[in-house]
């Protein structure tokens, strides 16, 4: 009895230390937590440096989300929809914020964050729902055409010029090689579909803003058959390797490494990986702006990306605004680009001299940011997306006579709610 | 894994116990009111949070199921009757996912028996100095993670990531050294089912061993006297005395496996027409966030697990209180 007295007397001496520590730990500075997608620590550094800056007016503590851009949309709509008060600041992945701004989950931008000059425009597009600024563009993600020097000197071909993925995938047939795309049944499968319709001069969803069962979709069109044409050809002629159907970003890297390797789609962060995964391979490396569908149209390549928005059950709004434009300073922007790869949101980070000598390629990042075409904006984009990978996958089977139609048939019936996705 | 255990314990337990059930109804005495007192006080408190934690969620699904509501439009929530079921029954991608789980079920279950059964020959049989590592070695695979086992099969076989089986089987003929495992569906339920029973075949040689146990020595010593030879005592003796215990443990396994998320969610997440129940279920709720839908699904779900064991119970006349046929 007397050991099981003493373990009580211990265990709430422990409980009593442990509150008087979190009591000292407050120091009457209120604490905003951030939720940030899985980086290579750029974020906290920010988190840091503007809780210095901030002088005691607020701190930043950082709180990490799921790996995939799925589940973080998963975790952060279940926790807003259950009001809780903890998510000041988001990062969040731009499809996913008309869903959250809808049934008012953001809280609304102030004025002296309004402001968008100087912000790229895809980004400034996939930051806004109905017209307005919902969130604020950080930054910006798009997609290059990486190619391997050799093989593009052996057939011929002026890189400096705009190419077509007709053109590519002639290459990829007369030399034997593979082209980096990516194929598995994910979110990536969307970003290759939709940069090659609206390269083609189409739109997946005509009207964004249209209620569920008036939706209509955009791939019964020669844009959409264009699209499917040329995912159905890399897939059915094996262009993309016997690992397409479950490749990522990070396979169709691999893929582009090895011997086979010719042209590869993919976001920036292949550059320091692959500098530090394989440097021989950077001296036969050349890129270019996104492949065009139709020679005489101008792509318009996949923007990604991360935008900041604050959490309309928090506490702390003012502050976590004020946080917010602290982390967005073009400083920051330049900073993480540095450190994490990531491309900043505004014009003016890209004429840093660090990033111009780190990044050679950082002119046509921002040229194709300028290009880019954001994916379907609308609360309904998880359906849409996993509805046209669920009918595009797997490439091989991907015919432009029948995919835009099933593919319109099914996500119309999920949307209607006649269909299980 | 409490189910598990208390199942092993009852199969043990049962052969010291009065079989209860054929006793005449007597008044009882004040003793046993006493001691049925206890019984509900000791069991109560476990009982309502039992209940609490199951018979509320499953009555909240069951309620929810009967509307259009969607997580993120929480104020277009609507009362639509039993709507959800019937697109859900008129869906063939439910029955699609039906049939996969099924497969998966049937395949996994059968591969186990067989094999779980030979492991608990080897543990049963094994000479008692190797019988603790035999045991030992045999349980590994179901102490480690599902997600972790899945994981492993899954590197193990992808060929983006550098998958080592490719190279290992390159000697059987006709095979492709490029064979994506996880392009089609086919070769990706090989994998998964092997996931699945390389993780789960322990636990059935863990009930069947403790079946193997119940079969009295004298009745096999009598049948090799009478000049049987081991496959006779094994079908004759050896098997009809312990198919209380084959029973429990395909009833268990084959609840679990109609459950099947971890391996595929891992592996294919749903590619390729894999898309078993559960992840039909969590990718409704979960990932549309349609909790109207998707708690239908999962009421369906729980229908279909019910009706198996009634199936077990009822058909097979499997007595889980007295772990043997009656």
């Amino acid at each position: 009895m007397r050991t099981l007295r003493r373990t009580v007397a211990g265990l709430s001496a422990v409980a009593l230390a442990a509150t008087l520590g979190a009591c000292s730990a407050d120091d009457g500075v209120p604490t905003l937590t951030w939720y940030i997608n899985p980086d290579d620590g750029g974020q906290a550094e920010i988190a840091a440096s503007c809780t210095e800056a901030a002088n005691g007016a607020y701190r930043i503590e950082t709180s990490l989300l799921p790996r995939d851009a799925a589940s973080q949309r998963e975790q952060l709509a279940r926790r807003l929809a259950a009001s809780d008060r903890s998510l000041d600041i988001m990062s969040l992945d731009p499809p996913f914020i008309p869903e959250l701004a809808e049934p008012g989950f953001l809280a609304p931008v102030p004025d002296t964050l309004q402001d968008t000059d100087g912000i790229v425009q895809g980004a400034v597009q996939s930051a806004s729902w109905n017209g307005e600024l919902v969130t604020v563009p950080f930054w910006a993600n798009t997609q290059l055409l990486w190619y391997r020097e050799s093989v593009a000197e052996a057939a011929g071909l002026d890189m400096s010029q705009p190419v077509t993925w007709d053109q590519i995938i002639e290459v990829a047939e007369d030399q034997d090689k593979q082209i980096g795309v990516q194929g598995a049944l994910a979110e990536s499968l969307t970003v290759w579909i939709n940069a090659l319709v609206a390269s083609a001069g189409g739109q997946i969803l005509e009207d964004p803003e249209a209620s569920p069962d008036e939706m209509q979709l955009g791939l019964e069109t020669d844009a959409g058959r264009a699209a499917a044409d040329i995912i159905g050809r890399i897939g059915s002629e094996g262009l993309g390797g016997s690992g397409l159907p479950t490749a990522d970003e990070n396979a169709s890297m691999n893929l582009f490494q090895g011997d086979s390797g010719s042209f590869m789609v993919n976001w920036p962060f292949v550059w320091p990986a692959m500098q530090s995964s394989d440097p021989e391979i950077i001296d036969d490396l050349g890129w270019a702006v996104y492949p065009r569908v139709d020679a005489a149209t101008p792509a318009a390549p996949p923007v990604g990306g991360i935008n900041l928005g604050v959490g309309a059950y928090s506490e702390n709004t003012d502050l976590a605004w004020r946080a917010v434009e602290c982390i967005v300073q073009p400083e920051n922007q330049a900073q993480y680009f540095v450190t994490n790869g990531n491309p900043p949101s505004n014009t003016a980070a890209y004429d840093d001299p660090q990033v111009q000598e780190q990044f050679p390629m950082a002119d046509t990042i921002r040229e194709s940011l300028d290009l880019g075409a954001p994916r379907p904006q609308t609360p309904y984009y998880n359906e849409i997306s996993i509805g046209l990978q669920r009918t595009w996958h797997p490439p091989t089977a991907v015919n432009p006579d029948a995919t835009p139609e099933t593919s319109t048939d099914f996500i119309l019936a999920v949307l209607r709610g006649e269909r299980l996705l | 894994m409490t189910a598990e255990i208390a199942a092993t314990g009852a199969l043990r337990a049962d052969r010291d116990r009065p079989d209860t059930a054929t006793r005449p109804k007597k008044r009882r005495s004040d003793r046993a009111r006493a001691e049925a007192r206890l019984g509900w006080m000791l069991a109560g408190p476990a009982f309502g949070i039992m209940l609490l934690v199951t018979l509320y969620p499953i009555v909240q699904a069951l309620w929810d199921s009967l509307f259009s509501l969607r997580l993120t439009a929480p104020d277009d929530r609507e009362f639509i009757w039993f709507r959800n079921y019937q697109v859900i029954l008129g869906d063939p991608a439910f029955w699609q996912s039906m049939g996969v789980t099924l497969f998966i079920t049937v395949v996994t279950v059968l591969l186990e028996l067989i094999i779980g059964f030979a492991f608990a020959l080897v543990m049963h049989r094994a000479i008692k100095k190797l019988r603790g590592f035999a045991r030992t070695a045999i349980l590994v695979p179901y102490g480690i993670i599902t997600v972790v086992s899945a994981f492993a099969f899954f590197y193990a076989f992808d060929i983006n990531s550098g998958g080592y089986v490719n190279s290992w089987l390159s000697w059987v003929p006709g095979f492709d050294e490029d064979l994506n495992w996880f392009a089609s569906q086919s070769t990706s339920l090989v994998v998964i089912i092997l996931s699945e029973v390389w993780k789960t075949t322990p636990f059935i040689s863990l009930l069947l061993l403790s079946g193997l146990a119940q079969v009295p020595g004298d009745l096999e010593e009598a049948a090799k006297v009478d000049g049987a030879t081991s496959w006779e005592v094994l079908r004759r003796v050896i098997l009809p005395n312990m198919k209380a215990a084959i029973m429990v443990a395909v009833l268990f396994r084959t609840l679990e496996a109609f459950r099947i998320f971890d391996n595929i969610f891992i592996m294919t997440a749903g590619a390729n027409d894999t898309e078993a129940l559960s992840l039909l279920a969590y990718n409704t709720s979960i990932g549309r966030l349609e909790i109207g839908l998707g708690s239908a699904i999962s009421v369906l779900l729980f229908l279909s697990v019910l009706i198996i064991a009634g199936i077990f119970i009822k058909g097979f006349k499997v007595d889980l209180s007295a772990g043997r046929n009656s």
